[in-house]
This record gives C-alpha cells, structure tokens and sequence, in this order.
C-alpha cells in the first residue's frame, strides 16, 4: 500500500502543487482545485476503518503520504484531515469526506445545550467544513467533538511564518456535529502527538527536497571558475546538511512505524526534537549556499525554509518535547536510563510534574 | 539520498529475548564494576572477561557454526553489543577481533586460515588488532610505505605502524601494506592484507601513552620480519577494496556513539529526580539524538545483513555518534557544577574527567570527521 500511496501522492502533487501555486495560496488562499483533487482521491479517508468507508491503512503506510506533503510543501491540510479521520474512526464515528481540520490546542466545554469555548491554532481554520477537537480535555472524562464552521461565532485569524492559516476559533453551545467519548487508551492530548507526527514527517520530506536542490544549486553555480560544490568548505556543510536530513526522516518514519493503535509519545517526541534541529541546520545550510538569490522571493527556496521555520514549532518545540523526555529520563535514574530507551514508552503528559 | 539510504528496521523477536539474558549476565559479573572504569567502554581491557563471553557463545555471533561462531545474525549480535556497551563493560580484548577481523576472515579466507583462526577468536582467546595508519599516512591511508616483498618461502615485512589499537594486548594483526609499486594515477593499486604474527621475530610493539597516561595505542616496527606464505589474507593487490568493504562494520555499530554513556548515567544521577528546565530539555534532547541514532545504526545493520554495501550510511552514523558522544562532557558541565577531578572527587567527577580527555578521539579514530563528511559529499555527487 505504501509503495502505490506514495506514487500516487507524488504525482498528484507534482501536478498541482506547484511552486507558483504554492505562493499563491500563501496568506490564507484556499486551494480549492488542490483539495477537490485530494478529496476525489479518497486520501484523507486513508487513515479511518474500512467499516465506517476507509482504507483502514497503518500509520506506516501514511508515512509516505505526509512525507510527500512535506516535499511539496502543499498548502492543505491533508495530514490534519488523515489524522482528524482516523480518530473519528477510532471514536467510531464515520468519518468526513469534506474539508476536514483539527485544534490541539482546545479549551472547549461540552454540555447538553451544546459546544462553548475556544479551538486555538486550527490549520487552515477559516475555511474547513469542519474540526475536529477533544473537549473537557481536564476532566476525567473527555469527549470527542465533530464542529461545522458554520457554528463558528468568533475567530482570531492568524498566520504562520509560512503564511498558512493556524486560526482560533470560538464556539457557543453550538450543537455538534458527531461526538463520542475519546477512546481508552487515547490519551487527552492525542492531537497534539498526532500533530507533532505529522509535523515531523513534513519536516523530514521538505528537508529532502530542500537538500536536493541545494546540492543540484551548488552543483551549477560557478565562482572562481568552478562549481562551488568542488569546494571543500561547501562539501562539509552539505554533508552536514545529509546527516541531518537522513536523522529527521528515519526518526520520523519510526514514530509513525511504531504509531500502533495509540500513536507512540516516546517516538513522537524523538522524532520532533531530531525534525526540529534538522530543520533549523538544513534551512540555515541552504540560505548559506544559495547567497542571496536564495533570499528572493522569486526563487522558490523560501517556500521549503519559511515552513521549516513554522512547523518545528508547530505540536510543540524541541524544548517542549526534551523536556517531556529529560522528566521521564531523570525520574528512572541512570540505573533505568537503558531499559527506558530500548522499551521505549513515554508516560502520559498528565502524569509528569510541570517543569519550570 | 539521505531519506533512501536509512529505512527504519525493529529488532527481530528472536534477537530482542536475547536482550533479558545479556542484562543479567552484565548484572551478576560486572556488580563490583565502578563508573569509572565502565567509562573506558571499548577501551577497557579484561582477557578474563572475553573468554566469558565467549563461553556464553557472545562473540563470533556473525560467524559460521563450524568454526566456532553462532552464525545467531546481526541482529541477535547487535542486541548483545549494544547492552555490552551501555553497561560500559570491559569489551576491548576481543572487541576487534569480534567485529572486523573474524568476518574479514571469514569473507576471505583459505579454508585452512579459516579453520586456524576463528575458532579460538570465537572462544575470546584470539585479539587482533588493525594496522592501517603509518607516520606520514594517516587520513591519506593510500600513501603508506610499509611493503612486504615476496620470498622463496613467504614474504619479507618491513616499515612502521602506528597509533594501533591495542597492539600490545594483540596476539595478530591484520596489516594493510604495500605489495605493488604505487602508481601515480592507481594510487589504491598494489595494497595487500596480512595477518601478523605479533610474535615473530622483527617485530616490536611500543606502546604510546595518551594525553590521559593511558596506554591504549602503540607504533608497530617491522624489521625483515619473515611471513608464511599464507599470511597474505584475500588478494594480492586487491587490499584496498577489501579494507574498504569492512568499513562500514567499522563505522555503524553502537560504539560510535556509546562511548560516553558511562558519564550521561552518572550525570543523571546528580540531577536527581526533579531536574530543573533546562537540565530536562537537555537530558531529553540528547536522548532523543540517542534514540535516532540507534534507528541510524540498527538501519545500516539490516542492509548489512541483506549484503548491501551502506558506506555512505555508516558514515553519516560514525560522524553524527561522534558529535553525540562528544557533546555530553559538555553538557555535563553545562548542567551540574561538579569539577571533573582525575583522583578522588565523585564517581560522576572521575568520569567526566576521563571522557572530558578521551572525547577528542572519538572523531579521529576509525576516520575523521573531515574524510566522514567528504565520503557523505562524494555519494551526493560533489566531488
């Protein structure tokens, strides 16, 4: 499955996502030809149950499709609409086949008149059909929550360095679409990994391509009368640029391999703190080799770094995530510090002290 | 390239119930083992030690049955090195031996080297060590001088090695030296491997003490030092291709990037329980590098094992375990205000101050950095 997702993803992508058109939907523009072409495609249903009208496909298998994103830096939230999907399918809830988001970061209350509170940072917010968010996420028992934008009653918009929308939108009593109980088993920030997944993926398929074309673009532009990748002090950085790329992508792809049912916090939280150093080397990297036309906007290398920039950040900084991991590594003592890495579990974050 | 040339691959079951066993052993052997001394990691040396191991069947995992080894796969040789080196036991005598020479041996070899010289590396007897640098060769490994010159009988050994892990400790040595003349356009023409009897006659081994007093390497003098004919180990003049092949057993395994492990259990003990903000970033930030690395690492052992060639896989490894290893010194300090002390002082404080001197080899041992990251430019296309 993964081989034909990836295939397919790619062309797809290559067709429409395009640099021009990329540039073009940054400030909030809706890709409306990009995202009718994923929705016929049935890509954002790839992640929910063949029961409920999914390809039932394991995070393993949708590595490839958010990696793709990434190498394309599509501006959709396709790997928001995939992970929105499959918890709604884990809920038992049929999933959606419109546009589909989610907020990680919702202070929203559940009540029998309806939905009241705020869905903070909503990947392309001011245009989805619908969100998807974790309401009473402090409580004992929080529920899973379908909203329609038509609900909405206040947004903040806002964008990210990269110009996509990460919008805050505020609800009262508004009636849900779908809700159920969050599955056992989930824990209340599950959004919040599974942006982190999908962030991290993203990271490692831009620093691909950001990779390729730094070394094609040192491999063409000559000075002192030779390609600047013949020179060593260009090799080195580049090789650095390599290492890192190739940590991101493997750290990635074991979190999303070792995903299972539950997604894995301990993987995820690896794999965000290796994404986010890789990204800021290998953007750093590529704006030094390209010089100044790289500082362009003509010249497509910012649409690759600018997003870098937004999504190392984006489900939790490198900070947020090794500090998780150091709580968890100090509590077991340098005793239990090998076993804790090779069985590899994170606790819940509810169960972690708060860190100053 | 970078994303093709690492897959991420799970440790097998069958080599993961391995894991609980190794644990104990570790655990019954090495109770009296201080940090300090699990601070050397491969360096620290215990002939008595190997030979347990050997016992166990823990060393020739990766060699055949007949002669000794387990023939138990990479994997099931990865978990038992991997919890070796974590738990900072005295692995050097036949660390070598285990890794590289016995498998090159093995590829190689006669029949009759094969049968004289893996089954007693397989028990932890046989320690070999890897002669490669000379004085004025040392990333610029082509250009070495030592020859060996056919006799009536066998061959004839002259010149000098140098900076030769373990040589003192080394019943042999695998030698690469010069069999042809150099050719100026050839410059890895004329290169043959052999096994050296460290014993015979012609040969002094003088150890070289490092910044730190300790005696870990050594320069190796050859002098009309007289080889059987069957010393010579694969093809002559086909040496360079065949040091080549052994690299990336060289560069991808756990221990370029555990060397100092003894120290970042030790520094989070001092932390203690409740570490503050920036002492858990930075504990959890080098165990995620650690995590990744280990996925780098346990990659290029199934590619390995599928008899791929990774070298360029297994120099990104080598190049980024060495930044790790060499960072958490650095960070100790940055952490805990304990001053790193060579005699009294803390456990934790005798550690650090042994990696604190030990942590600039880790980037020069096995290859640079400079010649890793050229190696990685090269498979991209840039040179």
């Amino acid at each position: 499955m993964r081989e034909l997702f990836e295939s397919t993803i790619e062309r797809l992508f290559a067709d429409l996502a395009t640099p021009e058109y990329v540039l073009g939907c940054e400030g909030g523009e809706w890709p409306t030809a990009l995202w009718a072409a994923l929705d016929d495609s049935g890509f954002a249903l790839a992640g929910a149950p063949e029961a409920l009208g999914g390809a039932q496909a394991s995070w393993n298998d949708l590595y490839v499709i958010a990696r793709a994103a990434g190498r394309f830096v599509a501006p959709v939230p396709l790997g928001e609409a995939i992970l929105a999907n499959w918890l709604l399918g884990r809920a038992g809830i049929e999933p959606r086949t419109g546009s589909l988001s989610f907020s990680a970061d919702a202070s929203l209350q559940l009540r029998k008149s309806g939905v009241s509170g705020t869905a903070r940072a909503v990947p392309w917010g001011r245009h989805v059909d619908a969100l998807v968010a974790v309401a009473d996420a402090d409580s004992p028992s929080p529920s899973l929550v379908l909203l329609s934008r038509a609900s909405i009653t206040g947004h903040a918009l806002q964008l990210n360095v990269a110009g996509e929308p990460r919008d805050d939108l505020s609800f009262d009593n508004a009636q849900v679409l779908a809700c159920a109980p969050l599955p056992a088993g989930l824990p209340a920030d599950v959004l919040h990994l599974g942006g982190a997944l999908l962030r991290c993926a993203q990271i490692a398929g831009a620093l691909h391509a950001l990779l390729a074309m730094t070394s094609g673009y040192a491999s063409e532009r000559t000075q002192f009368g030779r390609p600047i990748g013949a020179f060593q002090a260009i090799q080195q950085q580049l090789a650095v640029f390599a290492e890192q790329a190739a940590a991101a992508n493997i750290a990635a792809e074991a979190a999303f391999a070792e995903a299972g049912e539950a997604l894995a916090a301990f993987s995820i939280a690896a794999a965000k703190v290796t994404a986010a150093e890789a990204a800021s080397t290998g953007a750093a990297i590529s704006h030094s080799v390209h010089g100044a036309i790289g500082f362009t906007q003509e010249y497509s290398l910012h649409l690759f770094t600018r997003r870098l920039w937004a999504w190392r950040g984006e489900f939790g900084s490198a900070s947020l995530w090794s500090q998780r991991i150091g709580q968890q590594v100090c509590e077991a003592g340098g005793d239990g510090y090998w076993a804790l890495l090779t069985g590899q579990t994170l606790a819940p974050h509810s169960t972690l002290g708060k860190t100053a | 390239m970078a994303t093709t040339q690492f897959r991420y691959s799970r440790i097998p079951a069958e080599a993961e119930a391995l894991r609980e066993e190794v644990r104990q052993f570790i655990r019954e052997n090495l109770r009296d083992y201080p940090p300090s001394l699990r601070a050397q990691s491969w360096m620290g040396f215990d002939a008595a030690f190997s030979r347990q191991l050997g016992q166990k069947g823990w060393v020739g995992m990766a060699l055949p049955e007949q002669y000794g080894g387990t023939a138990a796969g990479p994997f099931a040789r990865y978990v038992v090195i991997e919890e070796l080196l974590a738990a900072g036991a005295p692995v050097s005598a036949h660390w070598i031996a285990d890794r590289q020479s016995g498998p090159l041996i093995n590829r190689f070899g006669t029949q009759a080297q094969k049968q004289r010289y893996l089954p007693p590396i397989c028990r932890g007897e046989s320690y070999f060590c890897i002669g490669m640098s000379e004085p004025n060769s040392g990333s610029d490994l082509a250009s070495i001088k030592s020859h060996a010159t056919r006799t009536g009988s066998g061959w004839v050994l002259n010149g000098q090695k140098v900076w030769t892990t373990n040589a003192h400790h080394s019943q042999y040595m695998i030698a690469l030296v010069r069999t042809g003349e150099k050719q100026a356009n050839a410059r890895h023409e004329g290169l043959s491997q052999f096994i050296v009897d460290l014993s015979l006659p012609g040969i002094t081994v003088r150890p070289i003490r490092d910044l730190a007093g300790g005696e870990h390497f050594n320069e190796v003098f050859f002098d009309n030092a007289q080889l059987d004919a069957d010393a010579l180990i694969g093809t002559e003049g086909k040496g360079w291709d065949q040091v080549t092949a052994e690299l990336a057993f060289e560069r991808s395994g756990p221990e370029r990037f555990l060397s100092s492990m003894a120290l970042l259990k030790t520094l989070i003990d001092a932390l203690g329980k409740t570490p503050d903000a920036l002492q858990a970033r930075e504990i959890g930030r080098l165990s995620a590098k650690l995590v990744t690395l280990r996925n780098m690492s346990l990659s290029v052992t199934a590619q390995l094992a599928a008899g791929e060639h990774p070298a360029w896989a297994a120099s990104c490894v080598k190049d980024l375990g060495n930044g790790f290893e060499q960072e958490i010194p650095e960070v100790a300090q940055l952490l805990v205000e304990a001053e790193p002390r060579q005699e009294g002082g803390s456990e934790h404080a005798r550690v650090l101050a042994y990696l604190a001197q030990m942590a600039p080899s880790f980037s020069l041992r096995g290859g640079t950095r400079e010649i890793l990251r050229g190696i990685i430019a090269r498979g991209m296309g840039l040179r």
